[in-house]
């Protein structure tokens, strides 16, 4: 993206590109969360109306009431914002903004598809689970601000419930890094390319049962039914966030809802083949290129601008590629999300003592023994669900990082030649699509630079 | 500091001890089922002490009564258990009859037994919809609405209104039933039938709503009678108890001639009456009992609501038959202004959350001289804080939502 | 009705104490003193074959014309009169015991004429009795916290009594 600019511009190297490219995605991701919010707002109504045999909104905005949330966001917008008297006026007033800086700065590092991402961190997992962590921070805070003694409950117990299920949360996403060998999001995606089965849920039976408590402590850590304690109105009125009104309320449901989606993206990029689809037909067709061993592969190739001309550098095919894989990812989140709905309205919501038992006495159990059985099942080299036979992930990933070590060493020194592909696996199927030659050696994978 | 040797452990224990909090849940709170409040004394999640506040409903019936002839007084009546204001309608009027020594005609009595059969049904759905609603769970709610609303449907069809009624009168009820509606009632039977099973499957099997009511909130046979409760409350522990089999003659000889079983555990075995009966050709199951409830906590309470709405279906379907059978005067209301005996009587129904009693004494006027109405959820609802000590606060809705208490009979 | 034995049962432990039985009510009653009242109902509650475990309903009926023309024609001197509604679940049984009581204590208005609590033997009568108390004025000697429960703590007054008036405010609303 920033040399994009930078070379419309005719100005390579500058920053100016960088800032732009920074902008851009930021408006972006601006977009993912909002929009989302609004759609999976209008989604909870429509799924839980058609679940409690209603029909949801009808009115505004035609036949599907789609604008019902934005109706509800200019009335909340047009609402008093309310602060009580005995509340901490100065946290009180920043809690909700901390909730929503949290989930958004998590999409940073959310790979969408294979490069479209807002900053590409080799440490991407890691960066995302502790950002998200931070949530929890503007709901202690709103709770602990408000001055009521209900929303002090609200923060007790999600302060309790968030802490525990950290942990199987952590043990969970540490399968699909062991396997792929990476804590990067973009590569851990790639590695699942291909067919359904390369999925890492079909892995091996153990990343199935670690899908399932993934999802589940998922769940639990973004404070949804039946996990919902902080908020559970039957009990806490509403909360940790029962004194706010209007605006900095809705901001509250804007985090909730972007953290249900990125906990969700998460789940399809760690466990269910993230922006490939079941059936990898982009790749089949030859648009996409084997992404595997091509992770750092370029819309925009600066070189190839320079040498072949602006239109070559574009590939559009590529682009395409791309755009599926969002939209592949985007479709998973949602179903993701919707299964976080469907669970919501179809049952009561635990005890805290319960929900606490439901941690550490079943998931991080389950957690251990889906880590620890994966891990004996790369091991002994079983048999695993992926097309790459003959090799493991992270072999075929730890070769194809010592390939590419060599040629980043050999591109800083301007000897590289680029027809010499990095290609070490040799087992593969898919040599065709692998031809496609490697036009840029990913200097930012290393350098963990903006694109 | 450090080598400070503390004798007494009390000491210790003040040390660590952390502050109590007094909270008040409600008058305005999402699960108390209207206005009451609760002051809570709490250390953290656990809550020590509960005390109930009334009040804040009150609406001086009893003295509004003094001014009121019997037939004017029943609108108040509606009002009280607003959730079964037929079967409120009919504790009064049968009352104001015996202290009359008016004897119903075999139509009116079998009207009586659907009308006052429905009410139950519609006001057992509510309990079990907002009691899903206390657990968090929301879907069960609207399930439970979709259906009332259709009991509610017929009953403005019978009566022309939708929750204060006012239908049955002392002498009948207003009108008979239009014609035609004995056959939307049993089309509403038919369809009702789907959904016993479908609130089966969302709340009394839910293993999370199992863990969440099984084993809490546990009410002895002995503490329940000492405390007054009755209804699902007192059936709930144990205790085979049904005013419709064991009431005064006047309100048993309603259900003479009707089969249905009352449903109540056999304190021995904790088994509930088999299901012998045939729901529109399917024999229902009840479904298991799981092995954590204890005969009287909150799960066994909702259990008996579920299993008593099958039986008011069937004491509907034979009330239907009967009432299609006969002809003629379904019973009058009596006059407006009808003077009262200078006697005083006092009688008991079973109203969906219990024994509705009501007291009139005459002086020989038209206004009576003085009128109670024993609430049964007042009662009920006075077993809440021995229920409530030692319990996690996410138990009190869970308790108070497994009474059922409505709080316009409470305050009256 | 079964009451019979009952009534002579009662007579002959309580003689005194029973002041008058009434089989021809239409619900059969039974007035004691207020001497006598929790003896007889921990006796009935417990008694083989009575067993009356269930406290219904405690009713405090006020006996008052405040017109003085009608007052001249009724053959009662002013007086409030409880209401126990008894019932058993163990044997089907019910009873209504009375208790005749002044309507104030030793005449002097304003002072709570006083009857023994038999919250100690039903539960359930602690709060019929704080309504009573509440509604219609009785103090109930031994109660472990009678205060009023549908009122609020501060409201003037017992509504049931018939010679009450609505207070012309209450904390700035204006009441009548």
């Amino acid at each position: 993206m920033a040399d994009f600019v930078n070379y419309i511009l005719n100005i390579e190297g500058s920053w100016f590109g960088y800032v732009v490219a920074a902008l851009v995605a930021a408006v972006l991701i601006l977009h993912v969360v909002a929009v989302g919010a609004l759609l999976f707002i209008w989604m909870e109504r429509k799924i839980s109306g058609r679940i409690q045999d209603r029909l949801g909104p009808t009115r505004v905005g035609g036949k599907f009431g789609w604008l019902q949330t934005l109706a509800d966001g200019i009335k909340l917008i047009a609402k008093e914002d309310v602060t009580p008297d005995l509340a901490d006026k100065f946290l009180f007033k920043i809690a909700p903004y901390v909730g929503l800086a949290a989930s958004y700065a998590a999409f940073i590092a959310l790979p969408f598809a294979d490069g479209v991402v807002g900053l590409h961190i080799n440490t991407a997992v890691f960066f995302v689970l502790a950002v998200l962590g931070l949530e929890v921070f503007s709901v202690i805070l709103a709770g602990y601000a408000s001055g009521s003694k209900w929303s002090l409950f609200g923060a007790m117990r999600e302060a309790a419930q968030v802490v525990s299920y950290e942990v199987p949360l952590g043990m969970c996403v540490v399968v699909p890094v062991m396997i792929c060998g990476t804590m990067n999001l973009t590569t851990i995606a790639n590695m699942q390319a291909g067919f359904l089965t390369n999925w890492l849920v079909f892995n091996d039976p153990f990343t199935f049962l670690t899908a399932i408590v993934y999802f589940t402590c998922a769940t639990a850590g973004v404070n949804r039914a039946p996990f919902d304690l902080a908020e559970a109105e039957s009990e806490l009125v509403a909360g940790f966030h029962t004194e706010y009104s209007g605006l900095r309320w809705s901001l509250f449901f804007m985090a909730e809802y972007s953290s249900m989606f990125i906990v969700s993206a998460l789940a399809s990029i760690l466990f269910f083949g993230g922006p490939h689809g079941p059936i990898p037909v982009t790749e089949i067709l030859g648009f996409a290129g084997d992404s595997l061993g091509n992770p750092g592969m370029e819309a925009f190739s600066e070189e190839t601008a320079k040498n072949d001309g602006f239109f070559a550098a574009t590939q559009f095919g590529l682009i395409l590629s791309r755009i599926i894989g969002v939209v592949n990812l985007l479709i998973k989140g949602c179903i993701g999300v919707t299964v976080m709905m469907w669970v919501r309205w179809s049952f009561p919501r635990l005890r805290i003592d319960q929900v606490m038992t439901m941690c550490l006495k079943y998931c991080v159990p389950l957690a251990a023994i889906g880590f620890l059985g994966a891990t004996t099942w790369q091991a002994l080299d079983l048999p695993t669900g992926t097309t790459l036979t003959g090799s493991h992930r992270y072999e075929y990933h730890e070769l194809w990082t010592a390939g590419l070590k060599d040629k980043v060493l050999l591109d800083q020194d301007e000897t590289a030649d680029s027809s010499e592909a990095p290609i070490p696996h040799e087992n593969d199927t898919q040599t065709e699509v692998n031809k496609v030659p490697l036009k840029t050696v990913p200097v930012s994978v290393l350098k963990g630079g903006e694109r | 500091m450090a080598t400070s040797k503390i004798d007494d452990p009390r000491v210790i224990e003040f040390d660590v001890r952390t502050d109590e909090m007094l909270i008040n849940m409600g008058p305005q709170h999402p699960s108390t089922h209207g206005v009451l409040r609760l002051v809570l004394r709490t250390d953290g999640e656990v809550v020590s002490d509960v005390e109930p506040h009334l009040g804040y409903l009150h609406r001086c019936a009893e003295k509004i009564g003094e001014n009121l002839t019997a037939r004017q007084w029943i609108p108040y009546t509606d009002r009280m258990d607003y959730l079964a204001a037929m079967n409120m309608n009919l504790g009064w009027s049968l009352v104001i009859e015996k202290m009359l020594e008016y004897d119903l005609p075999e139509r009116g009595r079998h009207l009586r037994v659907i009308i006052s059969e429905m009410g139950r049904i519609a006001s057992h759905l509510v309990a079990m919809g907002t009691y899903g609603l206390d657990l968090g769970s929301f879907t069960p709610f609207l399930y439970g609405f979709r259906e009332r609303e259709k009991i509610l449907n017929l009953f403005e069809e019978a009566c022309g209104a939708r929750l204060t009624y006012s239908y049955l009168t002392p002498g009948g009820a207003t009108a008979d039933l239009p014609a035609g509606w004995t056959d939307k009632c049993r089309q509403f039977l038919a369809e009702f039938k789907e959904v016993v099973p479908e609130l089966h499957t969302l709340l009394t099997t839910n293993s999370i709503f199992v863990s969440r009511t099984a084993g809490i909130g546990v009410m002895s046979a002995k503490m329940a009678i000492d405390y007054g409760c009755t209804g699902p409350v007192l059936r709930g522990s144990g205790v085979y108890h049904d005013l419709r089999f064991h009431g005064e003659e006047r309100y048993t000889e309603m259900y003479e001639g009707y089969v249905f079983d009352v449903i109540c555990a056999d304190p021995e075995t904790g088994k509930y009456p088999e299901s012998n009966y045939e729901f529109h050709g399917d024999s229902l199951d009840y479904p298991e009992i799981p092995r954590q409830a204890i005969l009287g906590d909150c799960w066994h309470r909702f259990y008996v609501r579920m299993l008593e709405v099958v039986q008011s279906v069937r004491l509907i379907e034979q009330a239907i038959e009967k009432y299609e059978a006969t002809s003629g005067d379904w019973g009058k209301p009596i006059k407006l202004v009808q003077k009262l005996p200078a006697k005083e009587a006092y009688m008991e129904t079973e109203a969906p959350r219990g024994q509705m009693g009501f007291y009139v004494v005459g002086n020989g006027d038209s206004i009576p001289w003085r009128v109670r109405a024993r609430s049964s959820s007042f009662c009920n609802l006075s077993v809440t804080a021995p229920l409530c000590q030692g319990i996690l606060l996410a138990d009190i809705p869970a308790i108070v939502g497994s009474l059922d208490v409505v709080m316009g009979e409470i305050d009256r | 009705m079964s009451e019979i034995p009952l009534v002579s049962e009662l007579r002959a432990k309580f003689g005194e104490g029973i002041i008058d039985v009434n089989l021809e009510a239409i619900d059969e009653w039974v007035e004691v003193t207020p001497g006598v009242l929790v003896e007889v109902c921990q006796y009935l509650k417990e008694a083989e074959g009575f067993r009356f475990d269930m406290c219904n309903s405690i009713t405090v009926v006020d006996y008052l014309h405040t017109d003085p023309k009608k007052a001249a024609k009724v053959d009662w001197d002013p007086h409030l009169e409880l209401v126990y509604h008894l019932s058993s679940i163990a044997t089907k049984l019910t009873l209504v015991l009375k208790v005749k009581i002044p309507r104030w204590k030793n005449g002097v208005e304003g002072d709570l004429p006083g009857v023994p609590s038999v919250a100690g033997v039903w539960s359930t009568a602690d709060w019929h009795e704080r309504e009573a108390y509440d509604l219609s004025g009785v103090n109930f000697l031994g109660h472990p916290h009678l205060k009023r429960i549908l009122c609020p703590d501060d409201w003037e007054g017992h509504p049931l009594r018939k010679d009450y008036e609505m207070p012309l405010e209450y904390h700035g609303i204006r009441g009548r």
